[in-house]
């Protein structure tokens, strides 16, 4: 909580907009005829653990989806508004979206290691963004990469096992390596830790503390405790509107809003 | 008799159900769960059908085939058939005839000796119809009375409808199980005749292919059959695969990431109706089309006495065959990889190919291959295309101008027309058939159990 003081001027609204990681303004997004979310503006710092709280389907992962441009993959989805990252709206069509992706990386509800070794998990998005010129920095760029991610003690003398032999709360922390590996400014996590035993969301939580400041992330969860854990913002989606988003202590001991109140004393969720 | 099977079975079940209402009331109803009875009162009036209709049904479906055995004695015991020539096939002729204008289905006959049987065979038909219809009624009132007198207060009607109902359906099943034993059992006993006369050796490894049939012991006799497999390979494993499984599995990929679904929706219904074309319509497109253009291909690279009869031209007409194949099984597999793993590659900045190279071809790869498999062994299966465009000469030659031949072309020439069926000719078909049933067996086996490994995998 040391940070609050320094941050407290990075709540919506105000400041400039050079100074967030990224913006959003007036962010429509709609399935076909239906509107899944509503006039969302929000601002994400390099310093914060940003979490996205709210009930099912309110919004909240499609929301996280139209930031590094995934949506783009249902053919259904339409995004109106400006999001920009570093300034620069990522939905101008000068944007590629390859570039995007690896700037902007993502780890998903679901471990979803590739079927291939661990190695070549972590090495996938190096090679093919070309980070690695030999094999020697590859092997460097795949064990810091674990490391950072928590796991390289776990899995260095099996390097060239599959992926999928893992635990579930390691091959989660592969993908989270896998993720770290391309170098992105910004990690957005979707409800990390909904496949996973407590131990193991434990450890996911520790590694989202470890990288924070480095990298600027987003972390959806249904899980409110966790969301008081490990964020230092958050958003309450409800039914596709932003309800309430500010510093996670004032959401979570003096909400402004009713239906914050409602949904984080456990009224309905 | 269907008829009386049919019509008690609907009479019982009514009985049936009466009886179990009837019980129902006695035991004093519905309150307590305990003294109802075990099962719904229609139970009872199903279990009684089945009793009653049942064996009844079965009967009169076999009882034809039964009667005629014991029409055609009775006809042969009877005084006039003591007329009757001596040789088999001449008897027969003549009473087929008779019964023909017995049944009225002739109206003349070639051999005035019918007209003398058709007055005993009218009478044994008769004879055994009337035994046919008592011993049905028999079978129903035993039926009935047997199962009617089951129908008590304790008995699980319920229970027993569910054995019959499975017994049934596992007849069902047996039906398809029990030919394909009967096809081998027949394949195997013909071609140990065969390799009596023939040793397995010179089938197997002899390269000279030119059946006859006289058989000279302890020689070769052209019963070689390696160029038939070679030639078979060729086509059907190699130049036809050469162009399916690129252009099959592209499709696939095209299909499942790149086409829009309007495009899919029209491009998928289609390639499925390409595997629906009659292989017959195949053969004159590789005959009459591919066939010439082919030798003057082969003329151009200036090639002597080109063959319009190419392995070339079969191959590909059936490599076009085997795509959809290819595809839809391809397809099935790319599909079947989650969504996530391909969110996962995207989300970390990798293009689509990049994608689809490197993570969802490898992770469908299994399936890929199964399908494959499967591919292979239609296409050394295949009949038609090689037999219109292949042609007949056993060479062994890799040309793709060059005519080879195939185990299913030998197997068409050896059986059509007059055959003695004693023959080492006639029956060398035989043994191809079962080499070929073997090998595509095996196949088939290798590629479902990867496919289904690979099910398991992803589930």
């Amino acid at each position: 909580m040391v940070a609050l003081d320094m941050t407290t001027d990075t709540v919506p609204g105000d400041a400039a907009v050079a100074q967030h990681k990224m913006t959003t303004r007036n962010v429509n997004v709609y399935y076909g005829a239906k509107q899944a979310i509503k006039d969302v503006s929000i601002d994400i710092d390099m310093d914060n653990v940003t979490a996205f709280i709210g009930p099912s389907g309110c919004g909240k992962s499609t929301f996280l989806r139209t930031l590094n441009r995934m949506n783009d993959t249902v053919a259904s989805a339409r995004v109106t508004g400006e999001i920009t990252l570093d300034g620069e709206d990522i939905y101008a069509s000068s944007m590629d979206v390859v570039q995007l992706r690896a700037r902007v990386g993502m780890v998903f509800q679901k471990p979803n290691p590739f079927p291939k070794s661990i190695y070549d998990n972590i090495a996938y998005g190096p090679r093919i963004h070309g980070l690695a010129t030999s094999k020697a920095d590859l092997d460097v760029i795949v064990e810091s990469s674990l490391r950072r991610a928590g796991l390289w003690d776990e899995v260095k003398d099996r390097l060239r096992d599959s992926g999928t032999a893992l635990s579930g709360g390691q091959q989660q922390r592969l993908c989270i390596g896998r993720a770290i590996a391309v170098e992105p400014e910004v990690i957005l996590m979707d409800e990390p830790c909904s496949a996973l035993d407590p131990i193991a969301t434990a450890k996911i939580e520790e590694l989202i503390h470890a990288l924070r400041g480095r990298y600027a992330i987003v972390i959806v969860t249904h899980n409110m405790q966790q969301a008081a854990r490990v964020s230092q913002r958050t958003a309450f989606f409800h039914l596709g509107d932003l309800v309430e988003y500010g510093v996670t202590t004032d959401i979570f001991t003096n909400p402004r809003e009713e239906r914050t109140k409602d949904y984080i004393t456990g009224r309905y969720g | 008799m269907f008829l009386i099977a049919i019509l008690a079975a609907v009479v019982a079940s009514f009985l049936g159900r009466r009886k179990a209402q009837a019980i129902g009331r006695a035991s004093g109803g519905g309150g307590d769960p305990r003294s109802r009875m075990p099962a719904l009162p229609g139970h009872y009036g199903a279990f009684l059908a089945l009793c009653t209709g049942g064996p009844a049904f079965v009967m009169a479906c076999i009882w034809p085939t039964i009667s005629d055995t014991f029409v055609m004695r009775a006809v042969l015991a009877s005084p006039v058939a003591k007329t009757l020539p001596a040789a088999e096939i001449d008897r027969e002729a003549i009473i087929g005839e008779a019964r023909g204008l017995a049944d009225g289905t002739i109206e003349a006959a070639f051999n005035p000796a019918s007209y003398e049987l058709v007055k005993p065979i009218t009478a044994a038909i008769q004879h055994f119809n009337l035994i046919g219809f008592i011993l049905t009624l028999v079978l129903v009132l035993a039926g009935f009375a047997a199962g009617y007198l089951c129908i008590r207060r304790d008995f699980r009607a319920r229970d027993r409808v569910e054995t019959i109902v499975m017994v049934c359906l596992m007849a069902a099943s047996l039906v398809a199980l029990v030919t394909t034993f009967g096809i081998v059992a027949s394949l195997l006993f013909e071609t140990s005749l065969f390799f009596r006369q023939v040793p397995v050796t010179e089938f197997l490894f002899g390269t000279h292919w030119s059946p006859t049939t006289d058989i000279v012991p302890g020689q070769t006799n052209g019963f070689g059959a390696v160029p038939l497999f070679w030639g078979t390979v060729f086509i059907g494993a190699i130049i036809a695969m050469i162009i399916a499984i690129p252009i099959g599995v592209l499709t696939a990929i095209y299909l499942t990431q790149y086409a829009r679904p309007t495009v899919r929706k029209w491009l998928k219904p289609t390639l499925e109706v390409l595997a629906g074309i009659p292989t017959v319509v195949y053969g004159y497109f590789a005959a009459l089309t591919l066939g010439p253009a082919v030798r003057e291909f082969a003329l151009m690279l200036g090639m002597e006495n080109p063959t319009s009869e190419s392995a070339l031209s079969a191959g590909l007409v059936m490599g076009v065959m085997i795509i959809p194949l290819i595809s839809s099984m391809s397809d099935d597999s790319i599909a079947a990889v989650p969504a996530s793993m391909r969110d996962g590659a995207l989300a970390l900045g990798a293009t689509k190919s990049e994608t689809v190279r490197k993570v969802l071809v490898p992770a469908a790869l299994p399936g890929i291959v199964g399908g494959i498999l499967l591919a292979v062994s239609r296409a050394i299966g295949e009949t038609m295309i090689v037999v219109m465009a292949a042609g007949m000469a056993a060479n062994l030659s890799a040309n793709p101008f060059a005519s080879v031949t195939t185990v299913t072309t030998q197997i068409v020439q050896l059986l059509t027309g007059d055959q003695e069926f004693d023959s080492a000719k006639t029956l060398s078909a035989f043994a191809l058939g079962l080499v070929l049933f073997i090998v595509t067996l095996i196949l088939n086996v290798i590629a479902l159990s990867i496919v289904k490994r690979y099910r398991e995998a992803y589930e």
